[in-house]
């Protein structure tokens, strides 16, 4: 009996545009991205005057994050290199400006007119579908990827208004590209770090490089980042408690390389709040006496 | 493609130095009611280039706006609702914008402009 034939794949000349359209209709993509723009842009550190300024958002997509600053009132430019994307954002109908444009060839904005940047999920490693791959495009042989991240920042830099902010959310998995990044926004002129959310949570860690035009200053010293135990956060003078959530990098020496972060020993009160979980589910677990989590020997 | 956007969009061709702004020819042009915002109008006055935005509204075909201004006239209701029209109300739907030094053209298609560069251009 001969197996039925299985359904063609979409043609590829169409992928694009049909997961454009699976990206943006994902409830739970629009929830995260909405998350992730709304925390980027506190981490913006916008005045707090009501005064709706001009933003960017970079790699903007489909525009789920430039909505997001919509709501919060600024206007903003959309920049992305998928027309695809942008096609999906015009059905959206988003207040932004959309350009169709590629960030490593620069931006090409007038100097000094951009209040802040976002960009949400624009770098991705290169497994995901829709990620343009900015910082290591190597189809375009004459678009070596450090001269693209060279003109990126320059002219990043360039149209920032004096103390704005640039505010990327990266992935995790990047680490070594992340690292990459911050060196070139360094020599740029840029001064910052990397705020990280969650730092413990394999699930909800999350990553923003924070990056300011104009030399460190008390103004722009680096957020805490967002704790389980704790809710707070962008507390702009607080930058001395950081060590395990931001690495602070001034733009005269090279951005140290990030301290392995090591899970905090599990203490005991963790341990107990994980029995705790799992007796509520109603599994059987040992009772807690003075011997749960105590420290064993290395060898144990 | 909004005149606030075509007011900080500059030429980014290698070897051009100054890329700005960028001449507009409009096939077709489309009116969107945006709501008005006093606030954000003078805080952009700043940094909006007046000359440009006053060239790009005329070939849209809006000629309301005044050619020299000061910002005394930002007190004026009149002013700010034409400022208003011309930088967010009117759209450039399809066109092209050409870079004032090389003449290279960008198309504009669904009101988003086409800034791609090509490889000789970087």
């Amino acid at each position: 009996m001969t197996s039925r034939p299985e359904l063609q794949a979409p043609p590829e000349i169409f992928y694009n545009d049909e997961e454009a359209r699976k990206y943006t209709s994902s409830s739970r993509i629009i929830d995260i991205q909405a998350k992730l723009s709304e925390r980027a842009l506190e981490l913006l550190a916008l005045p707090d005057d009501d005064m709706p300024k001009l933003l960017l958002d970079i790699g903007c997509g489909s525009g789920l994050s430039g909505e997001t600053l919509t709501e919060n009132g600024h206007q903003w430019i959309g920049l992305d290199i998928s027309q695809a994307m942008l096609d999906v954002a015009l059905e959206r109908e988003v207040e932004g400006g959309l350009v169709l444009s590629d960030m490593g060839q620069g931006l090409g904005l007038r100097p000094g007119v951009v209040d802040g940047a976002i960009s949400i999920s624009a770098v991705q490693p290169p497994a995901v579908s829709l990620s343009y791959q900015w910082l290591c495009n190597a189809d375009k042989s004459s678009h070596e990827p450090r001269l693209r991240l060279k003109v990126f920042f320059a002219t990043l830099y360039r149209c920032l208004a004096r103390g704005a902010r640039a505010v990327f959310q990266v992935y995790p998995e990047n680490l070594a590209q992340r690292e990459l990044i911050l060196g070139f926004a360094m020599r740029a002129g840029f001064s910052g770090g990397v705020v990280v959310d969650f730092p413990h949570s394999t699930k909800s860690r999350k990553e923003y490089l924070v990056l300011t035009c104009g030399p460190p200053s008390l103004r722009s010293s680096i957020p805490k980042g967002k704790n389980e135990d704790e809710e707070s956060c962008g507390d702009e003078e607080s930058s001395g408690d950081d060590e395990n959530d931001a690495v602070c990098v001034s733009d005269r020496h090279r951005p140290r390389k990030k301290q392995k972060l090591n899970k905090k020993v599990k203490g005991r009160e963790w341990v107990m709040r994980k029995k705790e979980h799992i007796r509520r589910k109603g599994n059987a677990v040992p009772l807690d006496t003075k011997y749960t989590a105590r420290k064993r020997k290395a060898r144990f | 493609m909004r005149l606030l956007t075509h007011n900080m969009l500059s030429s980014n061709i290698k070897g051009v130095t100054n890329g700005f702004p960028l001449r507009i020819e409009a096939e077709k042009v489309v009116e969107k009611t945006v709501d008005f915002n006093a606030d954000f109008l003078k805080n952009m006055f700043a940094k909006v280039e007046w000359n440009a935005l006053v060239e790009a509204s005329k070939t849209m075909g809006y000629f309301e706006l005044p050619d020299n201004v000061e910002s005394s006239m930002l007190e004026s209701d009149e002013f700010l609702q034409k400022f208003h029209h011309a930088l967010l109300e009117l759209h450039l739907e399809e066109g092209a914008l050409i870079c004032p030094e090389t003449g290279r053209k960008f198309p504009v298609s669904k009101g988003i402009p086409n800034m791609l560069l090509h490889e000789d251009e970087v």
